[in-house]
């Protein structure tokens, strides 16, 4: 658990409330750069970060469903009979 | 069939229902199909197929995405999860992060949690979060502005923070923690 609630640094506060964007790849080069260098030598903020990128991992390959089979024979079916 | 299980998962997020999510796919194959004109050579397929499906979805079926019912949602701190499960992690066990989220939340678990989001806010975690659409592609296939979309996100994350949260603490995998703003 994080012993500590409140970030110690500006810089903390900082990466803290982007990691969302950051792992979102929507920070741009200049300010991602500068968030990694802190990631770096920052475990209390390393760790959230590491924990919500396999969040997200966990979410994305729980999230995936196969489309049944027969719905590519539906919509094949359906396609045929569209004019062209 | 280009996308179709990317389109199908969507389909099935949007409607939580199999059948519903099969009609949508199928209809959202003939549209693109019939309107293939307007896409852009170069452009994102995808995201293309994806605006498709979600202004079907939005008019079959009635969807209130303008008016998300915010009232639903609490006020969810930052690292509202880490700071619950975080020292779950590989110190006790060696194991690492992924592994204990993927030990914590059963597939069926996560689909529910996003399933219980409301609405518009399940719609952008699905498509930033799941689908990988950058914000501002995310922006059009919703056809609301980008401040909308990330207000969306930051709220619908937190709350699906907390809904997983709630199923750790259900299945007895984490204490329940007292609130740390009190």
């Amino acid at each position: 658990m994080a012993d500590d609630p409140t970030p110690l640094k500006p810089q903390c506060d900082e990466a803290l409330h982007e990691i969302y964007h950051l792992l979102s790849g929507e920070i741009d080069d200049t300010k991602r750069a500068k968030i990694a260098e802190h990631l770096d030598e920052c475990a209390p903020c390393a760790e959230p970060y590491d924990f919500y990128a396999e969040l997200r991992k966990c979410i994305q390959q729980r999230c995936h469903d196969t489309a049944p089979p027969e719905l590519l024979a539906r919509i094949e079916n359906a396609l045929q009979h569209e004019p062209h | 069939m280009e996308h179709m299980s990317s389109l199908y998962s969507g389909a099935l997020r949007m409607t939580r229902n199999p059948a519903d999510a099969e009609d949508l796919v199928q209809e959202t194959y003939l549209k693109a199909y019939r309107g293939f004109g307007g896409f852009e050579e170069g452009t994102n397929l995808k995201a293309w197929l994806y605006r498709i499906l979600t202004n079907t979805y939005i008019n079959a079926y009635r969807a209130k995405q303008r008016r998300p019912e915010e009232s639903d949602l609490d006020e969810v701190e930052d690292l509202y999860l880490y700071r619950r499960l975080g020292g779950l992690e590989a110190a006790r066990t060696g194991r690492s992060a992924e592994d204990e989220l993927m030990d914590l939340f059963t597939e069926a678990e996560v689909k529910e949690a996003v399933d219980a989001l409301p609405e518009a806010f399940r719609m952008a975690v699905l498509l930033a979060d799941v689908e990988g659409f950058s914000y501002k592609e995310i922006a059009e296939i919703m056809d609301i502005p980008i401040g909308t979309v990330m207000s969306r996100l930051h709220r619908g994350r937190k709350q699906l923070e907390k809904l997983l949260y709630d199923f750790a603490v259900s299945h007895r995998l984490a204490e329940p923690v007292p609130d740390p703003a009190s």
